[in-house]
């Protein structure tokens, strides 16, 4: 689906980050591989330092952590908010929706429309095309958007397919009405054929969580983990990614009439730093002008990646200028979007620790 | 300039490359050695393999991963 705003933008980002740091060195001998294959895995992968939460930390909490800074500084006020969402791949519960239990705990009007949407990579992407079109409805009113994970609570230490890269964070964005705001072009596209690429089999109601899910199984690459565990077909979300969204990003600028050259700055999820640079090369963009330094700092936060990277690579730069971006999110789902925009000044642009 | 052979025995010093085996079928090579092995090879070779190239059935042989290499333009013997 495409789609095309006028009058809109994001007012400014905080994200949120476990305070825990963890390194690839500590955990490398969780994994069934020889230290010098781990090691070059840590270089070409850009495996570095990830940030985990507390086994009892939810998306919630460092997300009312985050939105109350915002209060507290006054760079929002809660009676400017019209609409809180929440893009997540890893809700505090099944029921009640986890932006119900925000706006709660933040003390917001019972005028605040409250949305949960269960996404994962492309979760940014998708949330600020809800914001954009909620903002249509709001005026003069805000959308608080959260976008974050938790899930390395969901993810086997044991998998060094997925564990080195995982990280957790919460973005807290302000996205509001500007009448000089210039036109945004979006794409999103879903292909559900492809949903078992990125899954964790157990804990819905398709198969609950039980004891014998929870039973520990070693796949033919040597990694340990259950079906209570995200479990990832590497190849096929490799594959996808450099075959699916390359023609994406080329059909979205041409739709905004942007050459790559015009572009300041492609900001993409980033799952590990080998895939961005490969994603790079394929869309002849110079590696320098897409960042792919995320999983390296803080780990792979699904939808989060992107305010992180734009919190990490520009946070001085956007609050003092504009820049002509490409955001591009792409994963579970299977699901990718693009969105050409300018983004900045930011009223802020930062981060802070849980 | 390192030949192929060379890099996949750096890669994986336990197996033997010269063998007719699978790599990717008999377990020599995972996904993760792939990627090193691209890795390595675009250094070795000052290429850029596509993504879109690096698919198992393209590293399943010695044959088949000189034949990858010399499509970016890699005249030595390799």
């Amino acid at each position: 689906m495409k789609f095309k705003f006028h009058g809109k933008r994001i007012g400014g980002i905080l994200t949120v980050i476990p305070k825990n740091v963890r390194t690839f060195e500590e955990e490398m001998g969780n994994y069934t591989a020889t230290n010098a294959r781990m090691k070059r895995m840590k270089e070409v992968m850009g495996y570095g330092e990830h940030r985990i939460v507390e086994p009892d930390t939810c998306v919630s909490d460092m997300a009312v952590f985050g939105a109350e800074q915002l209060f507290a500084r006054g760079l929002v006020k809660k009676d400017e908010i019209g609409a809180l969402l929440l893009v997540t791949d890893s809700p505090d519960h099944f029921l009640p929706p986890t932006s119900n239990i925000i706006q709660g705990r933040l003390g917001l009007s019972e005028d605040v429309y409250c949305l949960d949407m269960i996404q994962g990579c492309s979760g940014y992407v998708i949330g600020l095309l809800q914001a954009f079109q909620l903002l249509e409805q709001l005026r003069d009113k805000k959308v608080l958007l959260i976008v974050g994970t938790a899930l390395s609570r969901k993810v086997s230490p044991k998998d060094r397919k997925t564990y080195p890269l995982v990280g957790d964070a919460v973005s807290v964005s302000i996205v509001e009405n500007c009448a000089e705001a210039t036109n945004i072009y979006a794409e999103m596209r879903m292909d559900g054929t492809r949903a078992d690429a990125l899954m964790i089999p157990a804990g819905g109601f398709r198969m609950p969580c039980t004891p014998e899910t929870a039973v520990e199984h070693e796949d033919e690459d040597g990694n340990i983990r259950s079906l209570d565990n995200i479990v990832m077909k590497g190849g096929e979300v490799f594959n996808f990614m450099q075959v699916d969204v390359p023609p994406l990003i080329e059909g979205i600028l041409q739709t905004a009439g942007k050459t790559k050259e015009e572009i300041d700055w492609f900001l993409f999820h980033q799952p590990n730093k080998f895939m961005v640079e490969k994603l790079a090369d394929e869309l002849e963009i110079p590696r320098e002008k897409m960042p792919s330094n995320i999983v390296s700092h803080f780990g792979n936060s699904s939808g989060a990646t992107i305010p992180t990277n734009i919190c990490s690579n520009l946070a001085d730069r956007v609050c003092e200028q504009s820049f002509d971006v490409c955001l591009s999110g792409f994963g579970v789902g299977l699901a990718w979007g693009a969105i050409v925009m300018k983004i900045g000044p930011l009223r802020f642009c930062e981060f802070a620790e849980y | 300039m390192k030949k192929v052979i060379d890099i996949l025995q750096e890669l994986r010093p336990e197996f033997d490359f010269t063998t007719n085996e699978d790599y990717i079928e008999d377990g020599m090579l995972d996904s993760f050695d792939v990627v090193s092995l691209v890795s390595m090879m675009d250094k070795e070779y000052g290429i850029s393999i596509k993504g879109r190239e690096i698919v198992p059935e393209n590293f399943s042989s010695l044959a088949k991963i000189q034949a990858l290499v010399k499509k970016y333009g890699v005249t030595d013997e390799v």
